[in-house]
């Protein structure tokens, strides 16, 4: 089991847990995520480490509720556990001294953008930091980015805070005001593909980190499978970082929405148990 | 009893068949398919036996159980005392008493097997272990003294299990390390309830646990651990993570929804139960559908028959060479097709195709079989402009596994074989680094969870060695037995 030390609401249906996983904590680097399982008949979720302590052996975990499981995951509370977390899975981010690097996080995507622009900062690169949510309460992390010390730029769909737009506005107008070497993105998944055909004109090296459907996280199973400038590679072991101008987003899109039935019919099950359906055997 | 029967009076006696769960009652249910004989059952069973002099059946043995012992303490009605012959060489006998391939193996050898048929070797072995676990006679050996050595064992499947025990069994600490949320690997999250009931795993994990093994779930080594860090803590670290990396097909289509490797169908329905209502783990919906499975193994045979149990309306397998080079356990082919799959031998897919991004067809090659290639089966080659067309809804996977990365990855200095697994002493399980051993499917590529034990069991062995003698090496006279075996 692994304690919830604390839990807060950092946006509407986004929560933060600090988590004790000291194992996971020990070895995390940038770009890494874990699995989680909430409790004994739930299923595994990927979900992305924003941050870890080694001294504490805590990590920070952000999680927007979506699904039955992310919904029920943000029911809990400060001391309360989670039976399972296994980590820090996937390949880090590889970080060096790039130069100007842009760094883009839509929505609950910033948290993994996060601990990418303050490695990046911290390995010398001047990083700039654009970060957007549908309104202003949807923004997250502003200040622990802001204390990186990377240039932070805040849009809003609906204009109501920061710069009016989507990321990809403000993202092209930086790219036409700044040399940049490279960009990483971390969002849902059209975010990202906008991206990329933001920085491909140019041929700026992108970076998007994709978010597939994943059973065990360990290369066991392939049912995170990505298509990557036509190779099949698994995100979990291969990624799950790959080169944002090569990755098919639409196959990503459409395969992410392969349980988008059975994900309603348990999202009504949260909200009325008695409505519980029979499926089959 | 009356006095021993004769040869001649054994050899009049029918092979006793294994009782089975209906055929279109178990195609609906997950429940075990094997019901198990009864004691008069396996008492006549084992009372054919010839009882040979230099019994052949042992040779065909890859952890070398006394089976002759044990099936004559059988026939007299002994079976607690069977247990503890079939223990010594096998620590868990009630899973492979179900899964393994006999017909290659002992049964394969038994001298009745030249008049087809052999005395049921696998169904007695089943027939003690389960007697001892129903009847709670279980075995507690006694603990030897405390050794303060300490291993650590990566991987709870059947290499890491049997090299635990053997290990716990010697006064040395174990810790198991597992990558996933259960333990039992490929027991657990591959092998269905309805070939191998998981209760049967738990109870022989449950029986280390009491040895004193440790158990580290959600223990990924090369992430939560390195194995430098495991080489640091430990006295000794043996590596039987499995194969455990899909292979696909390789041909276009294959990343469309309603494709799975083997490994994802079965985790999802298995290890994450996705057959039982109250799982919060979904499996795309198979009920009423057409299913297809790539594949000729154990896992295609499990694959397929779990669509079948889960609704699907039509499952065939499809596999490139014929029935006569299937690696499944005969037993399960027979199975599968009674309950009503439906095979399709010489077929190779070449595309799979979709609608929204959903498997609706698969196109196949029509093949012949040629030379034999280096595994000296006939090799499959197409007729050319024979092609073929088939509806999927779902197609499954089931064409193997390759060497995992994740772990060996970060291990640059472990010497690897061609095929990428890691490269061993065979005998010894001795890796190119020392105190790192290693054992099962990680070494031999995709194999049987007894050839899998058996290296565990060997790898224990040769822990034990080094731990005497601090010496990596095999000492010669190791090596001249290594020769003669």
């Amino acid at each position: 089991m692994y304690r919830i030390v604390q839990a807060t609401d950092v946006g509407p249906g986004v929560r933060r847990f600090s988590v004790e996983a000291p194992h996971v904590a020990r070895h995390y680097r940038a770009g890494q995520f874990v699995i989680v399982r909430v409790d004994p008949t739930g299923e595994r979720i990927p979900l992305t480490v924003a941050a870890a302590d080694t001294d504490t052996g805590l990590i920070a975990l952000y999680v927007q509720g979506i699904g039955k499981t992310t919904r029920r995951l943000n029911m809990l509370e400060s001391g309360d556990s989670l039976h399972d977390v296994a980590g820090p899975l996937g390949k880090p981010s590889e970080i060096e001294h790039y130069g100007t690097a842009v760094v883009v996080g839509g929505g609950v995507g910033t948290a993994i953008a996060y601990p990418v622009v303050k490695a990046l900062v911290d390995a010398g690169n001047r990083v700039i930091s654009i970060i957007g949510g549908r309104s202003r309460d949807f923004v997250i992390l502003e200040s622990e980015l802001e204390a990186t010390g990377a240039e932070v730029i805040v849009c809003t769909d609906d204009g109501s805070y920061g710069r009016p737009g989507f990321v990809t506005d403000t993202l092209a107008d930086t790219l036409a005001g700044t040399p940049v070497d490279i960009v990483f993105a971390a969002g849902p998944v059209p975010m990202m593909k906008a991206v990329a055909a933001v920085t491909k004109p140019d041929g700026v090296r992108t970076i998007a980190s994709l978010n597939p459907i994943m059973v065990d996280g360990t290369g066991m199973c392939g049912g995170c499978r990505v298509d990557v400038g036509g190779k099949t590679q698994f995100a979990c072991v291969d990624g799950p970082e790959f080169d944002a101008h090569l990755v098919d987003f639409d196959l990503l899109a459409r395969r992410n929405q392969a349980y988008h039935d059975f994900e309603q019919v348990r999202n009504a099950e949260l909200e009325d148990p008695s409505c519980r359906v029979e499926s089959s055997p | 009893m009356s006095a021993p029967l004769t040869k001649k009076e054994r050899m009049k006696l029918d092979r006793i068949d294994m009782p089975e769960r209906d055929a279109v009652e178990r195609a609906g249910s997950f429940e075990e398919v094997n019901l198990g004989l009864t004691a008069k059952m396996a008492q006549l069973e084992a009372m054919r036996c010839l009882e040979c002099k230099r019994p052949k059946c042992i040779d065909g043995c890859p952890v070398g159980i006394q089976i002759d012992e044990f099936i004559r303490l059988v026939a007299e009605g002994s079976v607690a005392e069977a247990a503890e012959v079939i223990q010594r060489d096998n620590l868990l006998p009630a899973i492979c008493g179900r899964v393994c391939p006999q017909e290659n193996q002992c049964e394969g050898t038994c001298v009745l097997a030249k008049k087809e048929r052999p005395i049921a070797i696998g169904h007695l072995e089943r027939y003690v272990a389960d007697y001892v676990r129903t009847e709670g006679l279980h075995q507690v050996a006694e603990m030897p003294r405390p050794t303060g050595k300490a291993i650590a064992v990566i991987g709870s499947g059947p290499a890491g299990l049997a090299c635990a025990g053997d290990l716990i069994q010697s006064g040395h600490a174990v810790t198991v390390f597992e990558a996933l949320h259960e333990p039992g690997g490929v027991l657990v999250y591959g092998i269905p309830e309805f070939r191998l009931p998981k209760e049967i795993v738990q109870t022989e994990i449950a029986g280390l646990e009491t040895l004193g093994v440790v158990f580290e779930m959600n223990a990924v080594v090369g992430r939560t651990h390195t194995l430098e860090e495991l080489l640091a803590e430990f006295d000794a670290v043996f590596i039987g993570v499995g194969a455990g990396l899909p292979r696909f097909l390789g041909v276009p289509g294959e990343n469309l929804i309603g494709v799975y490797s083997a490994n994802e169908f079965l985790t999802r329905v298995n290890l994450m139960k996705a057959y039982l209502n109250d799982a919060d783990t979904p499996v795309l919906d198979v009920t009423g559908k057409r299913i297809v499975v790539f594949g000729g193994g154990n896992t295609a045979m499990d694959a397929a028959r779990t669509a079948l149990r889960m609704g699907a309306a039509d499952v065939r397998i499809l596999y490139r060479r014929t029935e006569a080079e299937m690696p499944a356990r005969r037993e399960e082919v027979r199975h599968a097709r009674e309950e009503g799959i439906a095979f399709d031998f010489l077929v190779s897919p070449t595309q799979l195709s979709g609608e929204d991004g959903l498997l609706r067809r698969v196109s196949l090659q029509r093949m012949e079989l040629g030379e034999p290639d280096e595994t000296g089966r006939r090799r499959p080659q197409p007729i050319e402009g024979a092609t073929t067309e088939v509806e999927a809804d779902l197609a499954v996977v089931a064409i193997g596994n390759g060497p995992n990365p994740l772990l060996l990855s970060t291990v640059p200095d472990l010497e690897r074989t061609k095929w990428g697994t890691i490269a061993v002493d065979e005998a010894t399980g001795r890796t190119s680094i020392p105190g790192v051993f290693a054992g099962g499917d990680i070494v031999t590529g995709g194999a049987t969870v007894i050839l899998a034990m058996g290296a565990g069991r060997r790898a224990a062995a040769s822990v034990e060695n080094w731990l005497d003698t601090g010496v990596w090496e095999l000492p010669p006279s190791e090596e001249e037995s290594v020769e003669s075996a």
